[in-house]
């Protein structure tokens, strides 16, 4: 896998330097190619230790970054999709349906951004119509029913703007979901994978704990909106992902977020199967301990939760 | 960004324009629809309604609760000692987000972009918030969505109807993850209200977009907009801005809303006080 980030420029001259090696096959001295193979593997946990938030949104937009798909792949094996919302149309940036997990059956429900570009172009980009949350709602449902924990997985630029999605509601699709979400009588665990951009991923996004990916980012805006907006200009973007807290470390400081998930040396694109285990030993933990509590608890405890966010000061009036 | 030619109390800045002493500042307003000057002082006669062609000039919150509430002298006004605790120490091109509030605050002579109380409309009693576009644009931060919440909350422990006017460009930016997390917020407190029978009615004024539609805003058990309202999530300008998609000059109106079956009626701003009243008659009937 090559390094393609800005950033990786020094990553991808030792990695070009070892490919050099390698070419000149039985020429080559297995232990130069060993201390190059160090130096590289020292260089990415020097960059990947320090990247800036707006490295970090590199990361999490990055083409090969494990999608929705691939988590189902590798933790969900006997995954049964469900599709279409019953009403207009199955949204291919939204997917879902039941599996096991952990020896009991699950709700998996996740943005899908597309591998190639006939993927991407049937995904969306993962930027959902409201049919794709009036799908995610439908399945929802269907889980409470059945008592099956919802897994949520959050990885969107935002909705999707357009004619289309604004003339069948995609407001009230994700204001229905939040509202449904928030008194959903089964354990919601929600994810952020990759960008949780915006009412497009808190449409999918209430839950009992939510978690994130070393390298995913969670904002209200995009960097590049918020940029053109604040600062006039989206060549700002770097100055507002700084700005506006939106890495896993910064959220889980803020107490917005209960858990960050490590990933492999180098990003979750350099090992999906590494960085899948790691996501599905702590989906099993946390489910674990959600599963424990009666209902009425867990509802209270989510509705607490969401009560405390931002608590403003007081001042005298 | 919807831009007015105006000084941003909608009034008309003769003096700016270069007009003559004939019509100084704030004696003559221009219609923003059917571009007629207008004498400010007709104006606040009409609530702010061109005698012309009837658009509906935004009313500032205040104006909003007088012009609905049956003694706005006994309105009770509640949770004005909240203010944001900035949890981001936010700053943009070195101005602080905190200068920012001072600004709002001293401009707009109100304390945050929702103000809210108790009152009574047509004798009900009710809880009412109210948006106020010119406070950075009717941005829902986490004072927003504390009064919101707290309004609604008064609604289910007070059992009375909970009716808000939304005003809003959506989230707060500079409060991020927090702001965007006020929709979850008061879209759930609305669930509190659900279990006690009282229902929400969620009025939108223009403009409503963004993070505010996409919460309690297009929640409402009955939901009515003013007439030529700018309605929608996105908005047409960031639709055309990012897509390049043409539009139907009507997208993301009120009247597009409520073709698309989003909403319950459209009224007329002169005729708001009596459809409410008319409503609240109807659910305190079952009781």
């Amino acid at each position: 896998m090559s390094y393609d980030l800005d950033f990786e420029k020094p990553l991808a001259e030792i990695d070009r330097r070892i490919g050099g090696l390698r070419k000149r096959g039985d020429k080559a001295r297995p232990e130069e190619v060993a201390a190059l193979e160090r130096e590289l593997a020292g260089a990415t946990a020097d960059v990947y230790g320090r990247l800036t938030p707006w490295q970090r949104v590199q990361v999490a937009r990055h083409k090969d970054r494990p999608y929705t798909s691939d988590y189902i792949r590798f933790l969900f094996p006997d995954f049964f999709e469900m599709r279409g919302d019953r009403r207009f149309g199955d949204d291919r940036a939204i997917i879902g349906g039941m599996a096991t997990f952990a020896g009991r059956t699950v709700m998996v429900i996740g943005h899908q951004k597309g591998r190639d570009t006939k993927e991407r172009m049937e995904c969306n980009f993962g930027m959902a119509h409201p049919e794709g949350y009036r799908k995610a709602l439908r399945l929802m449902q269907h889980a409470e029913r059945f008592g099956f924990p919802v897994l949520t997985f959050i990885d969107t630029p935002g909705a999707f703007l357009n004619l289309a999605a604004e003339e069948r509601g995609i407001a009230e699709a994700i204001a229905e979901n939040l509202q449904v979400m928030a008194v959903l009588g089964v354990p919601i665990i929600s994810t952020i994978i990759g960008e949780g951009g915006s009412g497009g991923a808190l449409g999918i996004g209430v839950g009992d704990r939510i978690l994130m990916l070393e390298n995913s980012v969670y904002t209200v805006a995009s960097p590049e909106a918020a940029a053109s907006i604040l600062w006039k200009s989206n060549d700002y973007a770097p100055q507002a992902a700084e700005a506006m807290k939106i890495t896993a470390a910064d959220l889980l400081e803020l107490r917005l977020i209960d858990r960050i998930i490590r990933e492999p040396l180098g990003g979750a694109h350099r090992d999906h199967r590494a960085t899948a285990e790691a996501l599905g030993a702590a989906l099993s933990e946390e489910l674990a301990q959600l599963v424990a509590l009666p209902s009425g608890v867990l509802l209270d405890h989510r509705y607490s939760r969401l009560r405390a966010i931002g608590a403003p000061a007081s001042v005298a009036v | 960004m919807h831009q007015p030619e105006t000084n941003g109390n909608g009034t008309f800045n003769g003096a700016a324009s270069g007009a003559t002493k004939l019509a100084p500042a704030n004696v003559a307003t221009r219609c923003e629809k059917c571009r007629k000057m207008l004498f400010t002082r007709d104006l606040e006669k009409t609530q702010k309604i061109c005698p012309e062609c009837g658009y509906h000039f935004r009313l500032t919150a205040e104006e909003r609760v007088e012009s609905l509430v049956d003694d706005y002298g006994a309105f009770q006004w509640m949770d004005d000692d909240l203010r944001s605790a900035d949890p981001l120490h936010f700053s943009s091109r070195n101005v602080a987000y905190a200068e920012k509030l001072d600004e709002a605050r001293a401009k707009t002579g109100i304390s945050e972009s929702v103000i809210a109380g108790m009152g009574a409309i047509g004798t009900h009693r009710v809880s009412l918030a109210v948006m106020d576009f010119r406070f950075i644009g009717g941005s829902m931060g986490t004072v927003a969505g504390e009064r919101l919440t707290r309004a609604i909350e008064r609604g289910a422990e007070g059992r009375c109807p909970v009716i808000i006017f939304s005003a809003s460009g959506g989230a707060r930016m500079q409060e991020s993850l927090f702001s965007l997390f006020q929709m979850a917020k008061t879209s759930a407190a609305l669930t509190r209200l659900r279990t006690v029978q009282q229902p929400f009615i969620s009025v939108l004024t223009d403009p409503t977009t963004g993070g505010v539609t996409a919460s309690y805003a297009m929640l409402g058990d009955v939901i009515i907009a003013e007439p030529g309202a700018l309605i929608g999530f996105a908005g047409p300008i960031v639709i055309e801005q990012s897509i390049h998609q043409k539009l139907p000059p009507d997208t993301d109106t009120s009247e597009f809303a409520l073709a698309h079956g989003m909403i319950d009626m459209i009224v007329d701003r002169r005729s708001m006080k009596v459809t409410l009243t008319h409503l609240l008659k109807l659910y305190a009937g079952k009781r």
